[in-house]
């Protein structure tokens, strides 16, 4: 008899399965018992929802459908919060859960918990099966769903008596997914792309706002000739870095609470915006009556839900990034003359770089910088949330799309370190390193177990204020310096990692920062490097929340 | 702020209902009533939803339910040709004497059915619109109203068109 669990495997291996994060518990019992001799190889995390950020880095990694697994009751609720995150970045994973008996359910039975109830507000979809006839359907629309259109994380709830269950035998697996109440727009409607691009033959001072969407749509090297070809400059959110290389000179950087000053100015100077793959979030508009003021607005995206949300759209193009961009391209006939605006824009770069006191201290952008010094973009960088993410963002010089790997919707602390697991599973080649904060690190400092388990060379680079950093920051610009429950007590992260059997060092020299970086990345195994940075440094700019995004604090005024 | 009413085409399954009333809840988007049933097709429901907003919100509204797997599709009757109705039952005070006689003369008017006759109440059943069933609500309510339901808003389009699946 071919019982639901082996079903479930072989629907999993159909779709191309290679590696699964997971936590065992007792109604996941018999997909365990198929997954002990199966070619899918499992990786034993330490908590459910590093096993969800795992699933997550691996699809950001990849672009491929990450995937995880956990017992039901508090196995699926751990998962929460990995699937909340990639619900907000739009990664596609497949959330898998057991779930107690079919008789049992609804009667608060051991370990039940509604699961699909509590996920139905941060996943695209999701399942809960029935009868193990289900399984090959269920499993592969759970795949399609995540990946296309709009990616996200579908979860299946899969009871134990459909995992133990007979699936009817010889059942031909349909060919391809066909969903009457889903059907995504991938080609950007043809009127709207010329009415796009009589905007772009006009317009004096165009400026591209790309966002995580072109990196999910694979479309790099699309919006790299588009703005070549248009002579447009452009900036990108946090989701959209490494989109354009970061040393290109189009590029401005990152825009938004924590922009550069190049791009921020750009944005309220434009006449016209180019959103691609973006969604104007209030991180990205600080206050959106002053966001791009001067510009008409050309809107991409494939979620027309997004279209018109925040921001009154003058040309909305539903569709898939790469397709609408080829077609941009493959239709323009004449660019505008930017020539000004682009010698203009290229000025502030220069003018107003980006800033901190490069002294004798050591200090945490320092370390971010001699990272991206040695690996000349040639690595895969994970981060935690706080001013970690942000120094990295701004300091690191991103090259090439999916070697960024961030939580920026949820930002979600602890998220860095097990999507990093991910990361080097999707990618192997690559060496794969997680900057963190002591505070971010230590919400999913068990993962050390995992990481010397299997000897995955994950690189954690944790710049120590003893501080819960960005907090600290804003308690120090808005709240008078009251640094209420933000401290951290020292913590000797060097013996922590060495008793999981993982090696580590600590740094408190400015002088030793390159060494030690290079110790790390050179060791084969996981390694903890402890720098010990300058403890109130801060993240500049910023904008002050409901500011306009060109009022900057902690830069110097134009 | 308007209210419009949009037919909702969903398949039938377990759990499609709080699909969409927890989207329009986590949204901020308010429900001014709400009628769920099947409808022609045999594993399809149509669900009728009231709700009040401007039209940036509506079509907020609009989107985000068309971004449910399970809805098929979704169209606001507001803008077209379209007949709406609700039902409600009205359980009054009726102690005999001039005051029922009255209450049965409304219900005339109103064409409303006596649906159950007590000693001291009178069940009315009424159709129509929102605003007929409002007025009747109001006039009834000098009586003394015991208990009230409606059924909430149902519509269909006028004429030959209809709200089908082709999303
Ligand atoms: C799970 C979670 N809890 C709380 C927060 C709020 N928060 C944002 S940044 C931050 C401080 C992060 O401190 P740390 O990890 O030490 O990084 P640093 O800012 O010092 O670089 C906090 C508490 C969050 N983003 N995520």
């Amino acid at each position: 008899m071919k019982t639901g669990a082996r079903t479930l495997i072989e629907a999993l291996q159909r779709e191309g399965v290679d590696t699964i994060f997971g936590y065992p518990g007792g109604v996941v019992l018999p997909i365990y018992d198929e997954l002990y001799d199966s070619s899918i190889r499992h990786i034993l995390v330490r908590h459910e929802q590093a096993a969800a950020h795992a699933a997550d880095g691996y699809a950001r990694a990849s672009g491929r459908v990450g995937v995880c697994l956990a017992t039901s009751g508090p196995g699926a609720c751990n998962l929460v919060t990995g699937i909340a995150t990639a619900y907000m970045d739009s990664i596609p994973i497949v959330a898998l859960t057991g779930q107690v008996p079919t008789a049992l359910l609804g009667n608060d039975a051991f370990q039940e918990s509604d699961i699909t109830g509590i996920t139905m507000p941060v996943t695209k979809h999701n399942y809960l099966v029935k009868n193990a006839g289900e399984i090959d359907r269920v499993v592969q629309e759970a795949f399609y769903i995540a990946r296309t259109g709009r990616p996200g994380p579908v979860l299946v709830d899969l009871p134990k008596d459909v995992s133990t269950g007979a699936a009817q035998e010889g059942r031909p697996v349909p060919e391809t997914v066909s969903l009457r109440g889903y059907q995504p727009t991938y080609q950007g409607h043809v009127r709207q792309i010329d009415k796009a691009l009589d905007l772009i033959a006009t317009a004096e001072r165009p400026l591209v706002y790309a966002g995580g969407g072109v990196v999910l749509s694979e479309a790099s090297a699309e919006l790299l000739q588009f703005i070549e070809t248009a002579a447009i400059p452009v900036t990108t959110t946090l989701m959209g870095l490494g989109a354009v290389p970061g040393d290109h000179p189009l590029n401005l950087g990152m825009l938004g609470m924590h922009g550069t000053q190049s791009a921020n100015y750009a944005v309220t100077e434009c006449d016209l915006l180019i959103a691609i793959g973006a969604r104007f979030d209030d991180r990205v508009t600080g206050k959106i009556d002053t966001f791009a003021p001067n510009a008409a607005i050309i809107h991409i995206d494939i979620d027309p839900a997004e279209i018109g949300k925040n921001k009154k759209v003058d040309v909305p193009i539903v569709g898939d990034v790469k397709a609408v961009l080829q077609a941009l391209l493959s239709r323009m006939q004449k660019r505008g003359d930017t020539a000004n605006w682009v010698a203009r824009v290229g000025s502030w770069k220069t003018q107003y770089p980006l800033y901190y006191r490069n002294d004798d201290r050591l200090r945490p952008q320092y370390v971010v910088e001699q990272l991206s010094d040695i690996l000349k973009g040639e690595g895969i960088i994970v981060s935690e949330v706080g001013q970690n993410q942000m120094w990295t963002a701004l300091y690191y010089c991103f090259k090439k799309p999916r070697t960024w790997i961030t939580s920026g919707g949820l930002g979600t602390m602890g998220y860095g370190f097990p999507a990093a697991i991910g990361a080097h599973y999707a990618r192997p080649d690559m060496p794969v390193i997680d900057i963190a904060g002591d505070g971010s690190f230590q919400m999913n400092i068990q993962e050390l177990g995992t990481v010397a388990q299997y000897d995955i060379p994950v690189k954690v680079v944790i710049l120590n204020n003893m501080y819960l950093g960005m907090v600290r920051q804003w308690q120090e610009l808005f709240y008078d310096r009251r640094y209420s429950y933000t401290e951290l007590p020292p913590v000797d992260f060097v013996k922590i990692a060495n008793a999981y059997g993982v090696e580590g060092l600590r740094v408190e020299e400015k002088a030793d920062v390159r060494e030690a970086l290079k110790t790390a990345l050179a060791t084969d195994g996981p390694f903890v490097l402890d720098f010990r940075v300058e403890r109130e440094e801060n993240v500049f700019p910023m904008v002050p929340a409901g500011a306009a995004i060109n009022e900057m604090i902690g830069v110097r005024q134009p | 702020m308007k209210s419009h009413t949009l037919s909702v085409l969903v398949e039938n399954r377990a759990g499609v209902l709080s699909r969409v009333a927890g989207m329009f809840s986590r949204r901020g988007f308010n429900i001014e009533s709400l009628a769920v049933g099947p409808c022609e097709e045999p594993n399809m429901s149509r669900i009728t939803i009231v709700v009040n907003g401007d039209d940036g919100v509506v079509e907020q509204v609009m989107k985000q339910t068309n971004k449910l797997i399970d809805v098929i599709k979704v169209s606001d009757l507001t803008k077209r040709e379209s007949v709406e109705r609700e039902l409600a039952l009205i359980k009054v005070a009726a102690e005999g004497g001039p005051a029922r006689a009255e209450i049965l003369q409304i219900a005339d008017i109103f064409r409303a059915q006596v649906v159950d006759v007590g000693s001291k109440t009178l069940v009315l059943q009424v159709t129509g619109d929102t605003e007929k069933i409002d007025a009747l609500e109001k006039l009834l309510r000098q009586y003394g109203i015991k208990e009230l339901v409606r059924t909430g808003k149902i519509a269909l389009l006028r004429g030959a068109k209809t709200v089908k699946s082709s999303k």
